[in-house]
């Protein structure tokens, strides 16, 4: 469980990080999407501890992440985007002292390194010199680390990142067993096709603010729709809702947050169709205050996040 | 009970000695180091024994004083080298994140670094002692002069050594941290000779009164925090007296000395551990006005 309010991070004058909310339940898996520069490591090195916010709050399992670090670090596994690893140990030493500094005690360690060796298909490299690894097994290695303490919580920034394409389908399937271990994941990427078929939920964060956020459905008709209808009315809501939603062009109807008569409609449809529709929603005799067309700032973000590869 | 044994029995530590022992060539550089000293020492020996008077016990101590002198030399110069590199050389190779999201305390981890990058030149200086008690065979030097000298490379390298660790936490950059820990050994070392020179100068040449004991501290402790300077009165007892005379301070320059490089060694650490995390004390929180 992570609870993160009105978080913000500035570095001098430049905001990293802008008033981010977000819940994620137990047992989730929550992607976190955005471009290179976008702020995702900023809010993950907070929560693991290693960054402390300029404003706002950040819980894991009810801890606060800069009242209570240590007990935050007992409850998440972290795996940072960039990491090193010690090269003269062996992959089962190299486990093994991470073990020991999450005081996970001897008898313990030793019955645990074996299955998180076959978790992440490293079993017959337990005696191999870290340093001699290929990239995608240092990274299947270090998600194995992150899980020596049995944490509830994982963070993981951009565990795919720099694979090939076998190695991804490799970490998705390992990723997929955590989910089945209900632990609750917090993962980023920057390509969003790489998350979308193992999350639950995403949140789509640019520039330091999170646009977008939502279960997975959601969030791809939001990033699809060409353009986003403000349609405020002046009473019946609700025959608004169900007339736009009768449109094969409109993707998703979205309330508003605040005014109860303002609604988002998340259209695809060609502009000549877009007027057809307003015509027919004034003869239907839905009371239309306004209807203006709010170009989808997620578009651009959808072209960044969806072209995948590097 | 249990948590100070752990700053000394810990994950940290113990990967640090046995990554750093595993290759083989510390000990070939053990072997080398030993060698030179042996090497010195019978070429001495030999030369000295075929003077007149054969080698006698004020040759012994002579080569004992050139020994430790070499040896606090060595201190001065490989301690920078060893720990300038110690938390910074994790960040570079990127895995100071990782080790900072452990359950190790910050102490744990500054203290499992400072001994473990001393370890390999603390098992030079004891495989050396050894070496000693061929000194000991000709007189001239009692085991209690031995124990004060290592006592005082011990001090050196310990006050060094959390200045290196220091740098090392609060400057980035290896490079950086290793060039300031030498800028500073060198103060140490060499400034504070000068330092001494200069002050005494001045409060002999200006201050003929002597009622300011404040201008009179002050030469007293530029020499006190000159390790060859204090080594050199632990061989000479009452090397210093003239000079402390004059500045009519009392009080023997081996306290002064051990008393400020135990008190700059604590600082230097205070402030690893303080600064390796993110501090985290929550600020108030300025509520924007809306
Ligand atoms: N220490 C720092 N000082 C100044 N700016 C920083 C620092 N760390 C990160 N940033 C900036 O914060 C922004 C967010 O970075 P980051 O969270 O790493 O993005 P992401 O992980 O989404 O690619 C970037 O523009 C980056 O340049
Ligand atoms: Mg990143």
């Amino acid at each position: 469980m992570i609870e993160i309010t009105n978080l913000t991070k500035r570095y001098g004058s430049f905001t990293a990080l802008n008033d981010l909310n977000l819940t994620i339940e137990k047992g989730t898996v929550f992607g976190f999407v955005g471009p290179n520069g976008a702020g995702k490591s900023t809010t993950f090195s907070i929560l693991a501890t290693l960054l402390a916010p300029t404003s706002g709050t950040a819980y894991v399992n009810g801890y606060d992440v800069t009242k209570s670090p240590n007990e935050v670090r007992k409850h998440i596994g972290y795996m940072p985007d960039f990491f090193g690893v010690y090269d003269q140990f062996k992959v089962h030493e190299y486990l093994d002292f991470y073990g020991a500094s999450y005081g996970v005690p001897s008898k313990e360690r030793k019955a645990i390194i074996p299955q998180l060796l076959e978790l992440v298909n490293l079993t017959d490299k337990r005696d191999a010199y870290v340093d001699y690894l290929s990239r995608g097994m240092k990274q299947r290695l270090c998600l194995a680390r992150s899980l020596i303490h049995d944490p509830e919580v994982l963070i993981l920034d951009e565990p795919a990142s720099g694979l090939d394409p076998r190695a991804r389908v490799e970490m998705r399937g390992i990723l997929q067993e955590l989910k089945n271990m209900e632990k609750t994941i917090l993962i980023s990427s920057h390509i969003l096709p790489e998350l979308s078929e193992m999350c639950d939920y995403l949140g789509v964060i640019e520039h330091g603010n999170l646009i977008a956020s939502g279960n997975v459905n959601h969030i791809e008709n939001q990033l699809q729709a060409q353009k986003v209808l403000q349609v405020s009315v002046k009473n019946d809501v609700e025959q608004a809702v169900s007339f736009f939603e009768d449109d094969p062009n409109v993707q998703q109807i979205d309330r508003d947050k605040k005014d109860e008569l303002l609604i988002h409609v998340s259209y695809d449809g060609s502009d000549d169709e877009q007027i057809e529709l307003l015509k027919k929603a004034v003869t239907q005799g839905i009371p239309i205050l306004s209807f203006t067309q709010k170009q989808s700032n997620l578009e651009d973000i959808f072209m960044e996040i969806t072209k995948g590869g590097e | 009970m249990n948590k100070l044994s752990s700053l000394f029995i810990n994950p940290v530590l113990n990967k640090e000695i046995k990554l750093r022992f595993r290759s083989f060539k510390s000990f070939l550089g053990i072997l080398f180091y030993l060698a030179v000293c042996a090497a010195v020492c019978l070429a001495f020996i030999w030369i000295e024994g075929h003077n007149r008077n054969g080698f006698t016990a004020n040759d012994s101590r002579t080569l004992f004083m050139l020994l430790s002198i070499g040896q606090m030399g060595l201190i001065a110069f490989i301690t920078p080298g060893l720990t300038a590199g110690a938390i910074s050389g994790e960040r570079e190779r990127q895995t100071l994140n990782i080790l900072l999201t452990t359950q190790q305390s910050s102490m744990s981890i500054v203290i499992s670094k400072l001994f473990s990058s001393l370890a390999f030149l603390v098992l030079m200086l004891v495989a050396s002692l050894p070496l000693y008690s061929l000194v000991f065979l000709y007189g001239g030097v009692s085991p209690k002069m031995v124990l004060i000298t290592f006592g005082l490379h011990l001090l050196t390298m310990l006050m060094i050594g959390s200045l290196g660790v220091m740098f090392s936490t609060i400057i980035r950059k290896t490079m950086v941290a290793t060039i300031t820990t030498y800028g500073v050994m060198l103060f140490f070392v060499v400034g504070t000779g000068f330092l001494y020179i200069f002050l005494g100068e001045i409060m002999y040449n200006l201050n003929q009164n002597p009622a300011s004991t404040n201008q009179r501290w002050l030469p007293y402790i530029s020499l006190m925090l000159n390790p060859g300077i204090v080594l050199f009165n632990s061989f000479e007892a009452g090397g210093l007296d003239y000079a402390l005379q004059r500045m009519g301070i009392t009080w023997p320059i081996w306290k002064g000395f051990t008393l400020s490089y135990i008190g700059i060694s604590i600082f230097a650490l205070f402030v690893s551990i303080m600064r390796l995390r993110p501090r985290m004390r929550s600020k108030k929180v300025k509520k924007k006005a809306s």
